[in-house]
């Protein structure tokens, strides 16, 4: 009788336990969300139609002018503070405030660009080296040490990235700050999540469909093709969500390769087309690093934050949907 | 190949008694010839020096307890053993109409082709049926659509399950039932012509009105192809064999006529095992 309280007791409390650590994810995560969803919403939205704040989605950052003039207040952006001392031609003392006034497209640009390159890059080398760890290698001495190189790799914090990245590309080859020497060192980055996820998902394919095709007298590389990776696609998919989450996020690695803290022009207008590598870009991740911490803070920086990190939100999510539609619709055709 | 009628399928697999194998005696001409043959898991050794001759245009069934090395055997005829680490035949030879399968410049790919394969799990590939069964003359370069429908047509009827399936040949395969789908992996096999078709325990997870039917087909089949069936179940093998081999503890105890292993075994162990003493 007495074991059995105890016992009622012990599994009371570890259940509750559970539980607690449950509520607290949910706790934790409805935080951040609230806090920058709400907060970013005062950026991202406007009381007046439209009603979303089209500037701050299609301009670049501009220095915020705050001033008074015959008793009013006036916040304004570089470009509306020009146009409005041409009307006006009188000296006003203006507090400059850098980066906190415009928008952040330039930002999204380039966030969007070394996603899409990174993860291409990425993709076809990590898919490539799962299928022949997965189909074609031999339990060899080589082939483990090349396992826990792979290990290895995915325990690397991300800022050695950026300063490999910064040794290798930007300095030795010459490459300086540019979109590629972001993209190799963001795709080396995530390169030993996207081995890992996509030898899981080949090895999930059951033996019997490659022994089925070898034995109707498929050669390994059209079993493979047709037989085998059909059905991991919709698995690698679904682990490189996780991949252009942290991509997208990732500040260190494009720090010193990729990632400039003010560029006046867009990534395409470059003079020639082989310009477009070799160019650096802003990126949300970076902009918000910029902001929230190179520059003096006051009442007015924190609309920039806020709003930035709205939209790097939104960013990851609107990708990872994206990849789950893809993902679902690609499953549809298969089933076991 | 030749297609067989359809004929409803009413009565089992004809009982022992009916069956006469044409001759009591093996003679020429041979189709696989096992000479000498030991088989090692690394450094574990599962077959010993077996020696047999495989009649072509026959029902060969190797029947014998669970580990015995049957299925490594069959599966060294389309050599699906070189897919695992460590497997090999250490000594002896496996010849095919007198070619040794095993020799370098043999192609492994043309040579399982000719050698067709059921597995014990059937493993229809989650594609339409259609595409299941063409997915071998798919494999080989067949693109034209006449050729590929007149095939899957042809080995559908063989497998008698053409009218069971003709008008929905475009749906998932996972949609047949158990003995469908073991059927539709004949189907499958017969596709691409081989000339032998091995079974590794093609029954073993049906239920008896499946396997009856799958035993049939293998009765008309015969006619056609040379074929190996690894079973776990005497009857069938009695039922559905020419001849039978049994293996014990990796070596080869008896080979001959169904009909005379099953009746008159000259080996005890062989008697022992049928009669169900131990096994």
């Amino acid at each position: 009788m007495k074991i059995r309280t105890r016992n009622r007791i012990a599994q009371t409390t570890a259940f509750w336990l559970f539980r607690f650590a449950t509520y607290a994810i949910l706790a934790a995560a409805t935080y951040i969300f609230l806090d920058i969803g709400i907060k970013g919403s005062r950026t991202l939205f406007t009381t007046r139609a439209p009603f979303i704040n089209v500037p701050f989605f299609t301009q670049g950052p501009q220095t915020l002018f705050v001033f008074d003039y015959e008793g009013k207040k006036y916040t304004l952006s570089d470009r509306e503070f020009r146009a409005w001392k041409t009307e006006h031609p009188v000296e006003v003392e203006a507090t400059s405030v850098a980066y906190s006034a415009g928008g952040v497209w330039p930002c999204i640009v380039g966030t969007a660009l070394l996603v899409v390159g990174s993860m291409i890059f990425a993709l076809a080398v990590g898919i490539c080296s799962a299928i022949y760890l997965n189909e074609y290698s031999q339990n060899t001495r080589f082939i483990r040490l090349i396992r826990i190189a792979i290990l290895n790799l995915a325990g690397v914090p991300s800022i050695v990235f950026g300063l490999f990245g910064f040794g290798l590309f930007v300095i030795f080859l010459h490459w300086n700050v540019s979109l590629l020497a972001g993209w190799l060192t963001l795709g080396l980055m995530i390169l030993p999540a996207i081995i890992t996820a996509s030898e899981e998902s080949l090895r999930a394919v059951p033996n019997g469909l490659r022994e089925g095709s070898l034995a109707l007298g498929a050669t390994k590389w059209q079993t493979i093709r047709k037989n085998v990776l059909p059905y991991a696609v919709p698995g690698i998919l679904t682990s490189s969500i996780l991949g252009i989450g942290r991509v997208a996020g990732e500040t260190a690695p494009i720090m010193f390769t990729a990632a400039y803290a003010l560029r006046d022009e867009m990534p395409w207008q470059v003079q020639r087309w082989t310009d477009f590598v070799f160019q650096g870009v802003m990126a949300l991740p970076y902009h918000i690093y910029v902001v929230s911490s190179k520059i003096p803070q006051n009442e007015y920086t924190e609309r920039m934050q806020y709003g930035a990190a709205c939209i790097l939100l939104l960013l990851v999510f609107a990708i990872a949907l994206a990849s789950i539609v893809l993902r679902e619709r690609t499953r549809r055709h298969l089933s076991w | 190949m030749v297609v067989m009628e359809n004929e409803k399928i009413t009565h089992p697999a004809p009982p022992l008694e009916l069956q006469k194998p044409p001759e009591p005696e093996l003679r020429q001409p041979v189709m696989i010839n096992v000479n000498d043959v030991d088989f090692c898991y690394g450094t574990h050794q599962v077959l010993f020096d077996v020696n047999l001759e495989i009649p072509p245009r026959a029902v060969t069934a190797f029947i014998g307890p669970s580990g015995c090395g049957k299925t490594t055997l069959l599966r060294c005829f389309n050599r699906m053993n070189d897919l695992i680490d460590g497997a090999r035949i250490s000594a002896g030879s496996i010849r095919m109409e007198g070619r040794d399968i095993h020799a370098p410049e043999v192609d492994v790919v043309d040579l399982r082709r000719r050698v067709g394969m059921v597995f014990q799990k059937s493993n229809p590939f989650p594609k339409s049926i259609y595409e299941n069964v063409a997915y071998g003359l798919r494999v080989l370069g067949v693109n034209k659509k006449s050729q590929i429908n007149e095939a899957v047509e042809k080995s559908l009827r063989a497998s008698a399950l053409w009218d069971e399936v003709k008008d929905r040949l475009d749906s998932s395969a996972y949609g047949l039932s158990g003995g469908q789908q073991q059927r539709l992996c004949i189907a499958r096999a017969l596709a691409v012509e081989p000339e032998v078709i091995l079974m590794d325990e093609p029954c073993s997870a049906l239920d008896p009105i499946a396997t009856a039917k799958v035993e049939e087909l293998i009765y008309q089949l015969r006619e056609n192809f040379t074929i190996v069936i690894v079973t776990h179940n005497m009857q069938q093998a009695g039922r559905c064999s020419n001849y039978t081999a049994f293996f014990y503890l990796g070596r080869l105890i008896e080979f001959g006529a169904t009909s005379k292993i099953f009746s008159n075994p000259s080996e005890r162990q062989t008697e022992d095992y049928i009669t169900g003493r131990f096994g």
